[in-house]
């Protein structure tokens, strides 16, 4: 099936399976690896990417459904070589270890800090609870959060 | 895990929609965020699926005066947020806000979620405390039926093959409490309580408790006949069949019932 969607800004017209997920389609359709798949059953958030402006885990949407839909990965974040204030927060936060986690952490910290401009530990804690980080970076994963939402840690 | 091929059609409208379940073996993909998951896992095998999830006229939520209306394609996130719903009817925003994580509040549909009536699921709980009305389409037209007959079984509800869910309705209502025992964040319920103050009663029903979202209908009657909540609650498990399984015995689950229906019903 014909598809057209705008990934980071640019327009892709491609042909689809109707079962590709939309991971898939990034990832090996499109070669926008930054992008992981975890745990393939909409637990883990490591697929995270933004659909219209909104997080979503793209291993439980298929590229069909996103058709027309403009969709943000981590590749598109960083803008005219800077980084993105999420990603530059992570950075000085030390809020990664090994990393798998982090494209899914930050689309979807990017995702509440729109929804939530100034959000409260909580709410942060909350907002992130479709993430599983498996090297324990919570506790920096959140002061990244309220840092990059300008709250400080 | 990528699901088995299907074919794939975009309804532009809801008589499209229910034409194209005459199919054998069609389906309704809405969100997709109970049926995607089943795909992958092989436990259910569609040959089309009839994609509804642009059908923007089922998602809205209005004040009908007696009632609040729910447009089926309505998000999670959607009720979360909606003023209405905030002022008539809070105990959906509540357990909207408690279904999976926002992710998947995102694209998850109210509809999706009543109609694939998980029993551990939040809404359908919500639906059937709230007397709900819900409103199917189907070749023969449409029909009203209500939560009470529309929950028949695990993962299995009232609508027939060739029916779609189009509208929830609601009633307003002074104050509710929805209250949820997770294992872990994004998890389903082992079990949830919801409380509501409807009319002149009080309406409790129990997620995680049997093979269907259940009413704790020994609580309310005790609490109609002016019973305090704590002996009420006492009451929440009579007539229930919790399963046993790696979230909790029944046991387990039948004292959570009671504790969770008593801190609902003081904070109600």
């Amino acid at each position: 099936m014909k598809v057209s969607l705008t990934v980071n800004g640019q327009q892709h017209d491609a042909d689809v399976e109707p079962r590709t997920l939309l991971v898939y389609f990034l990832r090996e359709q499109l070669g926008l690896k930054g992008t992981n798949v975890g745990c393939d059953t909409s637990s883990c958030g490591s697929c995270t990417v933004l659909v219209d402006g909104e997080s979503v885990k793209s291993c439980t949407v298929l590229a069909v459904q996103a058709d027309g839909s403009e969709v943000t990965t981590i590749e598109g974040l960083a803008a005219g070589g800077e980084l993105h204030p999420v990603q530059q927060a992570f950075h000085e936060q030390h809020a990664l270890q090994c990393g798998f986690c982090t494209p899914g952490f930050v689309m979807a910290a990017v995702s509440l800090l729109q929804e939530n401009p100034s959000p409260s530990e909580d709410e942060i804690r909350m907002g992130l609870e479709g993430n599983l980080c498996r090297c324990t970076g919570y506790e920096n994963i959140v002061r990244a959060v309220k840092s990059a939402a300008g709250a400080g840690p | 895990m990528i699901p088995p091929a299907f074919d794939y059609a975009r309804a532009g409208s809801v008589g499209e929609a229910i034409e194209l379940l005459g199919r054998e073996d069609a389906k309704l993909l809405a969100g997709g965020h109970s049926l995607i998951p089943l795909l992958r896992m092989r436990f259910a095998r569609p040959s089309l699926l009839v994609d509804i999830g642009r059908l923007d006229d089922l998602r809205y939520v209005r004040d009908e005066g007696d009632a609040v209306a729910i447009g089926a394609l309505t998000r999670h996130a959607d009720l979360v947020r909606d003023p209405v719903i905030a002022q008539q009817c809070i105990l959906v925003a509540q357990a909207a806000g408690e279904v999976g994580d926002p992710q998947v509040r995102h694209r998850g549909t109210v509809g999706g979620s009543i109609v694939h009536a998980d029993p551990a699921s939040d809404l359908p709980a919500v639906m059937l405390t709230l007397d709900a009305v819900l409103v199917a389409e189907g070749p023969a037209g449409e029909r009203r039926i209500s939560a009470e007959d529309f929950f028949t079984g695990p993962f299995d509800c009232a609508l027939g093959p060739q029916e779609l869910l189009r509208e929830l309705r609601v009633p307003k209502i002074e104050s509710g409490v929805y209250l949820k025992h997770v294992r872990r964040a994004q998890d389903w319920a082992t079990v949830a309580v919801a409380a509501a103050r409807v009319g002149d009663g009080v309406n409790v029903g129990l997620a995680g408790m049997g093979a269907t979202p259940l009413r704790a209908r020994a609580t309310e009657q005790a609490l109609a006949d002016g019973a305090a909540p704590a002996d009420a609650a006492a009451l929440a498990a009579e007539g229930t069949d919790p399963p046993s399984d790696i979230s909790g015995s029944a046991e387990y689950r039948s004292h959570l019932a009671r504790v969770l229906t008593r801190q609902a019903l003081e904070r109600l």
